[in-house]
């Protein structure tokens, strides 16, 4: 565990370019230990691009990114061991299909960890109950609902014992009625300590387990505070304009 | 004249030159001739059981033999193409055209005699299999680098970054995610090279070889001229029809069972 007063995320002066194209135009900002922030912000605003810069599956055109106090935009920064502190869950799941549920969790324990297979089994069934799928060890993917393929998508990210959690829009491609039972296992996360960063348009969400809200425009952040003074009483115009959109219906 | 009534008799017509074109196949074909040519029975139970112990063998043994070391050196091939380094994608975009662009045969004959003679003291070890298997090889994995590079990139993007965000190695990923699927899916495209590989091994002709290491088509040729008779050539076209034709079905079946999973 890092010490509690380093920042195990920090970004400063970030800035990606697609070809010609900036898509972060100099972000600033920071998650403190045990913090669960939202990110919201229109489509297309970049946020799953600062997601991805986070754990470099995206590599950052400028600026620092420092993981528990780390510079991981140095070019020697061991990027593999890095991204096993850090959870990525992604909007469609990216569940390993040709692989059982209890294989999902168990691969990257053995390969990238070193574990045994019956220790990475144990760790496997302990996350697998953590999330109510122990019923599910030796399903295939395919055969899950969504909600369930998402819960087991957070499972295998817990297997590595991370430090910190990105979710990346965890329920868009969710049917209605299976959004709560994963925003139900994320919350529970969030109330034993885990440090989040949570893409989302769930404003419910947002306010009951966020600690704090970004807003995200055109590759800046605008606006961040605690989710009631964001939500209810943005300062910038362009917040405004974008919950009232939300918010319509 | 009623669109039903014309149906019809364009059918009748149709059948009926069906069964004229036969008839006359029939009537001047040398029936006696073609039995004693091509149906000898004498000249086909001669040629059991060594049709099966050796020239099928071999041909299955050539085809293998090719079809693994082709499959190694595609996963190599495939892999530089989607190199990010330029020069390992020039050189494998190189071989695959250059080794689809000419004829097996000519690749064949150049591995089997032209490197001995180009570098004096070599030759490929092995006999009729070594040549042949590094030629037909070194064909087949131009063809099968381009399917595994197809099965590759037909996995979606975020399997690799799913493993990647679990610390895997691009390496690791590859051989334990995107690999395994990759070739789930174009497990009926390489049966299929698999059958042309046992057809192609009938090039192996060309480099000679002894007794033992006749595969099926030249096994039938040099009995072809001992006996100055083609039964030899129906019998070994049976065999191969043995062999291939399970292969065939099976890629089918593969086929529509994938059809219908998607
Ligand atoms: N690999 C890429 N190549 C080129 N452009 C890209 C790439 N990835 C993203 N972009 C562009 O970058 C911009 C920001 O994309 P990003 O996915 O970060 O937005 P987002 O805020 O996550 O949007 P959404 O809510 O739709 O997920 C978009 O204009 C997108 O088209
Ligand atoms: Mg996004």
């Amino acid at each position: 565990m890092p010490a509690e007063n380093v920042p195990p995320i920090k970004v400063v002066d970030l800035h990606k370019y697609f070809g010609p194209l900036e898509v972060l135009k100099g972000i600033n900002f920071q998650v403190n230990h045990r913090e669960v922030v939202c990110v919201i912000g229109p489509s297309g605003s970049g946020k799953s691009t600062l997601l991805r810069c986070i754990n470099r599956l995206e590599e950052p055109t400028a600026g620092k990114i420092y993981i528990e106090g780390e510079d991981i935009t140095d070019i020697d920064a061991d990027v593999d061991k890095l991204r096993t502190k850090i959870g990525m869950v992604f909007q469609r799941f990216n569940l390993f299909p040709h692989l059982t549920v209890l294989r999902n969790l168990t691969i990257a324990q053995e390969k990238v960890l070193g574990r045994s297979k019956s220790e990475a089994e144990d760790v496997a069934r302990k996350m697998l109950e953590r999330v109510g799928l122990s019923d599910k060890v030796d399903e295939f993917p395919i055969r899950l609902s969504g909600g369930q393929q998402q819960r087991v998508a957070i499972a295998r990210s817990l297997c590595m014992n991370p430090d910190m959690m990105l979710f990346d829009e965890p329920t868009s491609a969710l049917d209605p009625e299976l959004v709560g039972e994963v925003l139900d296992v994320m919350r529970n996360l969030a109330l034993e300590g885990m440090t989040m960063m949570v893409v989302t348009h769930e404003m419910g969400f947002a306010r009951q387990v966020g600690d704090r809200v970004v807003f995200m425009d055109d590759g800046v952040v605008v606006e961040e505070a605690p989710p009631d003074e964001l939500l209810l009483n943005p300062q910038e115009e362009r917040t405004r304009k974008f919950l009232e959109a939300v918010q319509h219906y | 004249m009623k669109k039903r009534t014309r149906q019809k008799l364009i059918r009748w017509t149709l059948y009926l030159v069906l069964v004229a074109g036969v008839a006359v196949l029939g009537l001047v074909a040398d029936w006696p001739t073609i039995q004693r040519v091509f149906f000898n029975p004498q000249i086909a139970a001669d040629m059991f059981p060594a049709v099966f112990t050796i020239a099928a063998k071999n041909t299955l043994i050539y085809t293998f033999a090719a079809f693994a070391f082709g499959l190694v050196l595609a996963l190599f091939l495939a892999l530089m193409k989607r190199s990010s380094i330029k020069p390992y994608r020039w050189i494998a975009i190189t071989y695959i055209e250059l080794f689809r662009g000419l004829p097996a045969l000519v690749t064949i004959i150049f591995i089997a005699f032209a490197i001995p003679i180009a570098f004096p003291g070599t030759s490929i070890p092995g006999g009729t299999l070594g040549k042949g298997t590094i030629g037909l090889g070194i064909v087949a994995a131009a063809y099968m680098a381009e399917t595994i590079r197809a099965g590759i990139e037909a996995v979606p993007r975020g399997q690799m970054e799913a493993a990647r965000s679990l610390g895997m190695s691009h390496g690791a990923a590859l051989r334990y995610i995107v690999l395994p699927q990759a070739f789930r899916i174009i497990i009926p495209p390489l049966t299929n090279e698999l059958v042309l590989l046992i057809k192609d091994t009938s090039l192996f002709f060309v480099i000679g070889g002894t007794i033992t290491s006749k595969e099926l088509t030249k096994f039938g040729r040099d009995l072809m001229s001992s006996t100055f008779n083609a039964t030899p050539l129906i019998v070994i076209a049976v065999v191969y029809l043995i062999i291939t034709l399970p292969l065939t079905r099976a890629v089918a079946q593969l086929e529509k069972r994938a059809a219908r999973a998607r």
